[in-house]
């Protein structure tokens, strides 16, 4: 009982300490999440200048992984002034009743090639859609890099109504590109 | 009098119409507060016409080198003549220097021209924001220049038909040529 005391609890204690994912800092400065689109079939890329994500993750034990991401809706660069005054309006994310876009994970399994497959809830807009896509994790300078792309359609979560709807002026399909640095 | 070739005279009245259009376009579209369908639309169609402006004017320019232009009217003063060809150079010096500002305005801005929606035009640079800006000044201040030298062309060549009364606007109008 002694020797269990001494020597195997401590052991014990350290096995289980490893089984739970470990929150990681994210280093907002390396991250990034962007949306791309079509404007009248011309590629926009556009960047969240305001977001926070919080990330679970062990590399022992991918499965355990869990990840958090919350989005300024009003903050989307679109590179004007006026475009970024729109994106806020009720017609596009209606940023003053929906500031936050959300992202919580609600599994995550390992996958080849080192992948993580990620399903979890994405609300936009007061919408909430069950989503998965494939994440990439690569080290990165003592850090982890999650990596990915999840291709959504904006008129799911009424992104653009009334005359906004037309999909040839503003295509249906916005593909949502992080990079997520994050670490101890 | 000798007119000018029949493909500079279709050069000259369909770069005409396009920069009259691309012209309008562009005091429409920068007047719409916010962002709209219709000033979606315009912006496109005034790149549209802008890049067709650039493809016309190298065509022209390349057939100019090959054909001399028909003589001015015999009687025509030296300072007319010097100022005629002034007008000219200005002209086609403004037929690139306009549309190429707009063309790489909106490539700084991050909006790269895809023609007609077809196809995407080069992106010869990245985003940048400052760049965009300065050259959105200069494209606005080119333009206002051009309407200008455009009004001058105009009033000399209404002038030549209405108060002269001579055959140098007529050179640039279709028909056949007269003994």
């Amino acid at each position: 009982m002694n020797l269990l005391h001494r020597s195997l609890l401590p052991l014990l204690a350290g096995v289980t300490l490893l089984a739970t994912a470990a929150p990681l800092k994210t280093d907002v400065a390396h991250s990034s999440v962007s949306a791309a689109f079509k404007q009248m079939d011309v590629p926009v890329e556009s960047k969240f200048t305001r977001f926070a994500a919080q990330v679970d993750y062990d590399a022992a034990h991918p499965d355990k992984t869990s990840a958090r991401v919350d989005i300024d809706t009003a903050s989307l660069d679109l590179g004007s002034a006026e475009y970024n005054k729109e994106i806020a309006k009720p017609t596009w994310f209606d940023s003053a009743k929906f500031p936050k876009a959300t992202f919580v994970s609600t599994s995550v399994k390992p996958a080849a090639g080192g992948k993580l497959t990620v399903a979890g809830k994405l609300t936009i807009k007061g919408k909430t859609a069950d989503v998965a896509f494939p994440v990439t994790v690569k080290p990165e300078g003592g850090k982890q890099v999650f990596e990915g792309q999840l291709p959504i359609k904006r008129l799911a979560f009424d992104i653009g109504t009334g005359e906004w709807k037309d999909t040839s002026l503003v295509a249906d399909e916005v593909v949502i590109k992080f990079r997520i640095t994050a670490g101890q | 009098m000798q007119r000018y070739t029949r493909t500079a005279i279709v050069l000259h009245w369909l770069i005409a119409l396009l920069i009259v259009a691309a012209f309008t376009l562009g005091l429409v579209m920068t007047e719409i507060h916010g962002i709209t369908p219709a000033k979606l639309r315009y912006y496109n169609w005034h790149k549209w016409a802008g890049v067709t402006v650039l493809l016309l004017a190298a065509l022209r320019l390349l057939w100019r080198l090959g054909h001399r232009p028909p003589p001015l009217t015999a009687n025509t003063p030296a300072w007319q003549r010097k100022a005629s060809g002034g007008v000219h150079h200005l002209l086609y010096v403004l037929m690139f220097a306009v549309p190429l500002t707009g063309y790489f305005m909106t490539l700084a801005a991050g909006r790269p021209v895809v023609y007609f929606g077809l196809f995407q035009l080069p992106v010869l640079i990245g985003p940048d924001k400052e760049l965009a800006e300065t050259l959105e000044e200069v494209h606005e201040w080119l333009n206002w220049f051009m309407a200008g030298v455009v009004a001058l062309h105009v009033l000399a060549a209404l002038k030549h038909a209405f108060i002269d009364r001579d055959d140098t606007m007529r050179r640039m109008l279709p028909g056949r040529n007269q003994p």
